[in-house]
């Protein structure tokens, strides 16, 4: 149930997600458009998309800083060109120190690269913490949205879950008692674990620290009580330098959530001191995954994103189908633009078209991705990949007709006036509920405009005598 | 001495007269809505443009560009190159997306001397209502309700015009303008109606879903009707609500600035 493309798109709306996904849209929406108001914000994400911007264009040589400094620290680095070596990384280090109990903090780079199965193939039973990720885990399921991977659940099926798991009532409303269950049994899990698993947010390359950021304290327990800590990162989480780093912390829960400080930050430079608590290794997997071959293309921009999730909050298309309809990890409009491209092979570039082009993605976005071009251009790419022969040819043909003034005006006569008879048995003032090709799939839930049997161009010629 | 004079004058107060406009009907006007293209004119020389009409125009041609169909796009805007390129002064569209398209694609859309051409006439195109406020400085223009008594509108941001053009307040001034009608604001006023050109067919339950959401928000506040200056959320809003029956009547902007409120 994980990797980069899971399943077919959903082609309509989910109604068993969009209720709870309209509340925490507008929930997250009005804290965000407050707290936008307490900086300033234009100013801000200017200031982020440089960090990033940065970041992307030296990538291999922050790379290569960061991995001198990790190692100075003490900690190790291993490099993964895709998925399937960064899970043997990830296995053969627990392998080596022959643990087999795991707590994970929520990585959305895990799921891309399905880390869960690939451990679970070892004999590694490995436990999501974030309490969200735990719930999708235990339901079977997987997480939704980059930050709330439960989302598109209610307490309600929550409660029912952890009455199945426990045999005892839950209230749905008495969320305090459902977080309680949760986190005695995760107590346990934290304390019986050997290796703790995490994502990182950003790792500053001039002091081979990786940032993580949470709400919940799962991942101070994951790096510090297990007796390994693996990190996996993509490559384009790094930035150069501490100054870069006080920004991005700042910014990533404010387009996030509204707030103006994550509940927790762990920074984390190497293993444990010597007499100090916490892990005695450190592993961090760094996963390029596709990603270096986006420098220097039209979609270098992707990389500056931080996994924020504002863009899924803003777009009106996830609010509708939820991110499982997008059938990727990546879900929402960034999901859109990521997937076709880091899955190469083509098998996500029909989610370019799941987007109606509105552009409230672009306007949430903390640094300013493109996301709206993005997806036209991947259009085409994904035609230049995988023409659609009749469709290609109805546009080349349009091309051709409305390309001159004359062709044009005879196609306007033709569908205003010499089909009229057909459009006027199906209409009524001037609409109709049934339209022809192209146009039948409109009619399916909308009365369709029918042409005017006098256009504009023709009123006016008439009226004004040419121009 | 006295008529090159009075021409002078006119040429450097061109506010007095108002300046010559090319009207830009866009496709879906021409073709399905030609009484908005009607309005459109009516209305600019009300106060006092002069417009004129380039005869060899046809689509600006987002429907292949967003389609996925880059060079059959750049096919049919050579002709809206080529059509008001050798026009001067202030292009103006009624409908967004189309100036979004000008504006915003065209530049990218070329490259070289055929980009600079794109480029300035980008700079000229403008949607009908921020020319109005912006260009002629006219944030009122009157107009009345074409109903008796008092409708409460909701006014549908089309997303070209707020997220690509950042144009959200000259058509609310043009509407505080308007007598016989209130303004009401549905909730998440931010949200795409869901017609998005193609999407709208590729996708028909997802976007006939963001319609319901869109139409149902618009009925809560206690809209009577539904205004835009987008004529393709207009067709799709309007196509929804006709399926559905609901008592909403869906207009364009310029269908209320009539001084005398006949529609």
């Amino acid at each position: 149930m994980s990797g980069l493309v899971i399943e077919p798109p959903r082609e309509g709306p989910d109604p068993a997600v969009t209720p709870n996904l309209h509340r925490a849209a507008g929930h997250w929406g009005t804290h965000r458009a407050d707290a936008r108001r307490s900086v300033d914000w234009e100013a801000w994400r200017e200031r982020a998309r440089e960090i990033r911007a940065d970041a992307v264009r030296h990538l291999p040589e922050l790379i290569e800083l960061l991995e001198d400094r990790v190692v100075a620290a003490g900690g190790h680095v291993h490099h993964a060109l895709d998925a399937d070596q960064a899970c043997a990384h990830v296995v053969r280090i627990c392998q080596a120190a022959d643990a087999t109990r795991a707590v994970k903090g929520k990585s959305m780079t895990s799921e891309e690269i399905g880390l869960g199965a690939a451990l679970a193939q070892a004999g590694i039973e490995a436990v999501e913490t974030d309490l969200g990720e735990y719930i999708v885990q235990a339901m079977g399921d997987r997480p939704s949205h980059l930050l709330a991977p439960a989302v598109h659940l209610s307490a309600a099926q929550v409660a029912d879950l952890f009455a199945r798991e426990s045999g005892r009532h839950f209230d749905p409303d008495d969320t305090a008692a459902l977080v309680d269950y949760a986190r005695r049994i995760l107590r346990e899990r934290f304390l019986a674990a050997e290796v703790g698993i995490t994502g990182v947010n950003l790792a500053v390359a001039e002091t081979g620290t990786l940032a993580i950021v949470e709400s919940e304290g799962n991942i101070r327990l994951a790096t510090a009580l297990p007796r390994i800590h693996i990190a996996l990162m993509g490559i384009e989480k790094v930035i150069r330098n501490w100054d870069g780093a006080a920004h991005l912390i700042q910014m990533l829960p404010l387009a996030a959530h509204g707030t103006p400080a994550a509940a927790s930050t762990s920074f984390i430079t190497g293993p444990a001191r010597d007499g100090d608590d916490g892990p005695q290794e450190v592993h961090l997997v760094l996963l390029d995954g596709g990603r270096s071959a986006l420098r220097g293309t039209p979609f270098e921009e992707t990389l500056h994103c931080i996994r924020c999730g504002a863009c899924l909050y803003a777009c009106p298309v996830y609010r509708q189908v939820g991110g499982h309809g997008y059938g990727t990890t990546y879900s929402g409009p960034i999901g859109a633009v990521l997937s076709p491209l880091l899955a190469r092979g083509g098998e996500a570039d029909e989610l370019p078209w799941h987007s109606s082009l509105c552009g409230a993605c672009v306007e949430a976005c903390p640094v300013k991705i493109p996301l709206d071009d993005q997806l036209v251009t991947l259009r085409a790419r994904a035609h230049e990949r995988n023409p659609a022969r009749a469709e290609a040819a109805l546009f080349a043909a349009w091309a051709r007709l409305w390309s001159r003034p004359a062709t044009y005006r005879a196609t306007a006569a033709t569908a205003g006036r010499a089909l009229r008879p057909l459009w006027s048995a199906l209409a009524r003032d001037g609409w109709q509920r049934r339209a022809p090709f192209p146009f039948s799939g409109w009619t399916e839930g909308r009365d369709a405009r029918a042409p005017d049997p006098e256009p504009f161009h023709v009123r006016w010629r008439r009226r004004r005598g040419g121009a | 001495m006295a008529g090159p004079r009075t021409s002078r004058i006119f040429r450097t107060f061109p506010a007095v007269r108002g300046p010559r406009v090319q009207l830009f009907v866009t496709c879906l006007v021409d073709l399905l809505y030609p009484e908005i293209g009607e309005r459109t004119v009516a209305l600019l020389e009300r106060l006092g443009c002069e417009v004129a009409f380039p005869a060899a125009q046809t689509c600006c041609g987002q429907p292949a560009l967003s389609s996925g169909y880059p060079d059959e796009a750049r096919t049919v805007a050579d002709r809206f190159l080529d059509a008001f390129a050798e026009t001067e002064g202030p292009i103006v569209a009624p409908f967004g997306s189309c100036v979004h398209m000008v504006r915003h694609h065209y530049p990218r859309l070329y490259e070289g001397e055929r980009a600079m051409v794109a480029a300035r006439l980008a700079a000229r195109t403008h949607e009908l209502s921020s020319f109005i406020v912006d260009e002629l400085g006219r944030p009122a223009v009157g107009g009345r309700y074409p109903a008796p008594g008092v409708t409460a509108v909701a006014y549908h941001h089309e997303c070209h015009m707020r997220y690509g053009l950042g144009v959200t307040e000259a058509p609310m001034s043009l509407l505080r303008g308007v007598t016989g009608c209130t303004i009401v604001e549905p909730a998440r006023p931010e949200l795409c109606c869901g017609f998005g050109g193609s999407f709208s067919l590729k996708l028909p339950e997802v976007s006939v879903a963001m319609a319901d959401e869109k139409l149902d928000s618009a009925l809560e506040a206690g809209a009577r009707a539904i205004v835009s200056t987008d004529v393709g959320c207009l067709m799709h809003l309007e196509g929804r609500a006709r399926r559905r029956g609901l008592p909403l009547r869906v207009h364009h902007l310029v269908d209320l600035l009539e001084p005398d409120g006949r529609l």
